[in-house]
């Protein structure tokens, strides 16, 4: 076995010199009737060939967005990530170190978290950011229990449009605490009130922008309203790229910003693992969840870089902690930060613009065929479209020419009544105008069928 | 406190004139690298696209009409700065890391090769299930892998890590109470339990009262027992446990929960010390999660991302969180919402379907290893640890009499009165090559000493180990130069860092100099 150096010889000298006769002395603490004496019922050991040829076996059953027109999104959107990124990701001392808690020897992930805090924060006009969530819906509901915890009140509201797994992983995280949410129902206009039952016990508002639909807004107004009563306003990135064109959540009067990061640096991955974003006002820093690190001075008075503020945290706090987090998505930032090093202040800038003006080019080809309505007025690189047949069925005619046509709204939305002619397209730099063309002969076919 | 300007190089700081002092702050092969932010200038690029086309904006009247504050650079700069940062990090593939309740062990490179192949790590969630046949397969096949490991019935794949697979079993648990019309109030957890474990059960609204150890370092179960009590939800008992004892009387334990309608939840961090020896689901356990970035050797990546699924016993399975796999006649699909029933799934716990790079990563190493190498993954680490204690316990003083699983415990009691203390031991490690062990964990041992060496670690890293280890130890006890220690590490790129300096006054960002 290529992975354990032991042979049976050096086995045998070790167990002499622990002063046992054989392995099975080392598992006595075992209950003698739960012990197993053979194998469990599984394949043996494997070459890696074998492996490789099993994976690819795995890979070779799927339709790859690398080689099909792809215009998907619904929270995760492919992007073309420097080869760079991979590289520098995979370089062993990023790759196989652990959580930075010896400082000294870790100061390459910490400089790196400290950068990607800060990155963070500057797309998202916030002042500071911790150093990563799981993904943008995990983190969107610590933001709710945040600001439950920050107002010491119970209350959320969250709005129709935010991405439904979104709200239901918040549904589910507070679902035992003594917090509650108000979800409004989804809306296909985009019509709400999230300021009916906005009054002085509620914690926060939760928006989103772009919202799940496509749609853009100015937010400032309900931030007002929110800090009118004392509220805070949590608003929801899951297309982080949009920030390169858009006026930002802390420029609107967020108080709370959470997102998907996926978007610059890390692969689509079949949904996971991505990385979760969290910014927030400097005065709620010490009510916020995760790993933060921060910049201090060596002994030698040279700067060095430290996890800090554990105090919040569970293995200090433990059941008084703000969250029972350890884990970040260390790996997934390191890559959100390299491209994001990479894009620079220009790039960020100018990959915005690509992404929204292909997607404005397709929605105009897109409006142009009889039956097919593009429903929004605004949106970045991701818009929703009426279809006159139900989008389920379209999108598995697409895959059936080899198109990856979207995301039926229906698969999220699949109680909502009247949902289910609609289609979720994104179009981003990796589109060309033929897949475009593609998309918009097979739509055609599909209208007019 | 965010206003602070930065030295524009790290030399401004350190330069000075003693002989070891250099103009630039870099020493040789150590090369430092300002922050990205101290970088760059106006007008570079590290990413080259086309240009956009001329469209009517759609962004309806909100265009950022100010900078971003991000630094350019070429793309050679930035291979450079991360370059530079990595040689700052220690990592299991350049030492030996024994960091007690982790599971450093080696991480394949064919894992990552497979995490990257073309239909593994470019498709979409949300691709038609007709498209990813195999990405589902592969998800089911895994599933089986950890259902027939644990012997247990179902697993729950989308936990995100550790501490959200524990979330996931109490939430099931808290569900499965529910649907009898329960209100349990209380969870029990033994003081030498990680951190995790008790914000958890917090979040799912239960009491954690704390169940003292005994003598031998398991679980007191008499104290256990007299907590007792219809209003027990459950206990979260971690095994092997943090002391790197397995819990002897976990079947008793799993009964006594069981007489009173409670759940045993099994924190299975330490799953490495007993793979292919025993079975979780013989053992009475009703819910456990699996760090697939431990055992199974998904890396670390500097915290992360990590993937904790959760085996359920028959009792909690109908309460898993959505999605799941499901398959028929060698067809696949998903099960994304919650269906209604009086046994339901508690919810959804992240978007889409689970941690996919760390699933394809761990069956590549369970492939690697199938059932024979599962158990002397087990067998190695085990036997590594219980090496590690025979070879430092003249020296230092394990708290508990008799062999370990995978990891050696040892308290501080002997180097009372040297002046030297754990964390000074810890960084002299530092000094000598390695990455320290776990210190000060679990909470139940003063000045904890954790040593985990893992299944991947040759004889020979051993000797000269414990070789280091008695030379530090007997340094400590004989010269009586506590200095030698506390200004530990000497060769690292920082020395000892100002902690209590940072949580002062934090400085959580770069901010551009006034």
């Amino acid at each position: 076995m290529r992975y354990m150096p032991h042979t049976a010889e050096e086995r045998q000298a070790m167990l002499q010199k622990i002063g046992v006769s054989s392995i099975d002395d080392l598992f006595v603490d075992i209950p003698e009737d739960a012990r197993l004496t053979g194998l469990l019922d599984l394949p043996k050991h494997a070459p890696e060939m074998d492996v490789d040829a099993k994976m690819l076996a795995y890979g070779a059953q799927n339709l790859s967005p690398s080689s099909a027109p792809s215009f998907l999104g619904a929270g995760a959107y492919r992007h073309h990530v420097p080869s760079v990124v991979d590289h520098l990701i995979q370089r062993s001392e990023f790759l196989t170190a652990y959580t930075p808690y010896q400082p000294e020897i870790s100061q390459g992930t910490l400089q790196a978290l400290f950068e990607f805090q800060t990155q963070v924060a500057l797309i998202t006009g916030m002042d500071v950011a911790n150093a990563s969530m799981y993904d943008g819906a995990t983190a969107c509901a610590e933001a709710v229990l945040m600001a439950c915890r920050a107002t010491r009140r119970k209350k959320a509201i969250l709005s129709c449009n935010l991405h439904p797994h979104y709200r239901e992983v918040t549904d589910t995280t507070v679902q035992f605490t003594d917090f509650s949410v108000e979800s409004l129902p989804p809306s296909i206009d985009g019509v709400e009130d999230l300021t009916a039952d906005l009054g002085k016990d509620i914690a926060c508002v939760v928006v989103q922008n772009p919202d799940f639909f496509g749609r853009l807004q100015d937010l400032s107004d309900l931030a007002d309203k929110c800090h009118e009563v004392g509220a805070l306003l949590v608003v929801v990135v899951t297309e982080v790229v949009s920030l390169g064109a858009v006026r930002s959540p802390g420029d609107m009067g967020a108080d709370i910003v959470v997102g998907e990061g996926q978007s610059i640096g890390v692969p689509l991955s079949y949904g996971g693992p991505y990385v979760g974003l969290f910014a927030t006002r400097q005065k709620y820093v010490r009510q916020m969840p995760g790993r933060l690190c921060g910049e201090t001075t060596d002994q030698d008075g040279t700067r060095g870089f430290v996890l800090t503020l554990s105090t919040r945290e569970q293995h200090i706090r433990r059941e008084k902690a703000t969250s029972n987090i350890c884990t970040n998505a260390g790996l997934c930032s390191l890559a959100f930060s390299i491209h994001m090093s990479l894009l620079g202040e220009v790039g960020f800038a100018k990959l915005a613009k690509l992404n929204h003006s292909e997607a404005a080019a397709a929605a105009d080809k897109i409006s142009a065929i009889d039956g097919v309505d593009v429903l929004n007025e605004t949106f970045f690189n991701e818009f929703t479209v009426k279809l006159p047949v139900p989008a389920q069925d379209a999108v598995e005619k697409l895959a059936a020419k080899g198109i990856l046509g979207g995301v039926p709204v229906s698969r999220l939305l699949p109680n909502a009544d009247g949902f289910e002619n609609l289609l979720l397209i994104t179009v981003t730099e990796t589109n060309t105008d033929d897949d475009v063309d593609q998309l918009v002969a097979a739509l055609k076919e599909i209208a007019n069928a | 406190m965010l206003n602070v300007g930065r030295p524009s190089r790290p030399g401004a700081v350190t330069q000075g004139h003693d002989l070891e002092s250099t103009y630039t702050g870099n020493k040789a092969l150590n090369l430092e690298t300002p922050l990205i932010f101290e970088q760059g200038v106006k007008g570079r690029v590290g990413v080259d696209m086309r240009d956009p086309k001329e469209v009517k904006s759609r962004l309806g009247g909100l265009e950022r009409n100010e900078e971003v504050g991000l630094p350019d650079l070429s793309e050679p700069q930035v291979v450079r700065h991360y370059v530079r940062l990595s040689r700052q990090n220690y990592s299991i593939d350049a030492g030996f890391y024994p960091l007690g309740s982790c599971t450093m062990k080696h991480n394949p490179r064919i894992n990552e090769k497979a995490a990257r192949m073309k239909g593994l790590g470019d498709i979409h969630p949300m691709q038609p299930v007709s498209t990813v046949q195999g990405a589902l397969a592969l998800i089911d096949d895994l599933a089986h892998w950890l259902k027939t490991i644990t012997g247990m019935s179902a697993v729950a794949m989308s936990p995100a890590a550790g501490a959200h697979g524990e979330l996931c079993g109490i939430m099931a648990i808290r569900a499965a109470h529910d649907a009898k019309g329960e209100q349990r109030t209380r969870i029990l957890v033994p003081e030498s339990a990680h951190g995790t474990n008790p914000a958890t059960a917090a979040l799912c609204g239960y009491k954690v009262e704390s169940v003292p150890a005994r003598a031998d370092g398991r679980m007191d179960l008499d104290a256990f027992e007299a907590k007792l009590g219809p209003d027990v939800a459950g206990v979260m008992l971690t095994n092997p446990n943090t002391c790197g004892l397995f819990e002897n009387d976990v079947k008793k334990i799993a009964d006594l929960i069981h007489s009173v309608g409670g759940y045993f939840y099994c924190d299975g961090a330490n799953l490495n010390a007993i793979l292919g020896r025993t079975r979780p689901g013989d053992l009475g356990v009703d819910a456990m999660h699996i760090n697939l970035h431990k055992t199974f050797s998904t890396p670390h990546g500097g915290g992360g991302p990590g993937s904790g699924p959760v085996v359920l016993s028959d009792a909690l399975a109908p309460y898993a969180p959505v999605p799941f796999v499901v398959e028929e006649g060698g067809n696949y699909s998903l099960q994304e919402q919650v269906e209604e029933g009086a046994a339901k799934s508690f919810g959804r716990m992240k978007t889409f379907h689970g941690q996919m790079g760390m699933f394809i990563r761990a069956l590549a190493y369970m492939l690697s290893h199938g059932s024979d190498g599962l158990r002397q993954i087990a067998e190695d680490a085990v036997l590594n640890a219980n090496y590690i204690r025979v070879g430092l316990d003249d020296l230092l003083n394990s708290p508990f009499e008799g062999v370990c699983m995978h990891e050696a415990l040892f308290d501080d009691s002997t180097l009372k009165d040297t002046g030297v203390t754990t964390l000074d031991i810890a960084k002299a490690m530092i000094d000598e090559g390695y990455h320290p062990m776990t210190m000060y964990f679990p909470l139940v041992v003063h000045g904890a000493m954790l040593i985990e060496p893992t299944e991947s670690e040759t004889k020979e890293t051993l000797d000269l180990f414990i070789g280091s280890m008695r030379h530090l130890i007997e340094k400590a006890q004989t010269s009586n130069d506590p200095e030698f220690f506390v200004q530990a590490p000497k060769f690292a790129p920082r020395k000892r860092l100002d902690e209590t300096a940072a949580a002062r006054s934090p400085i959580l960002r770069w901010t551009a100099p006034e």
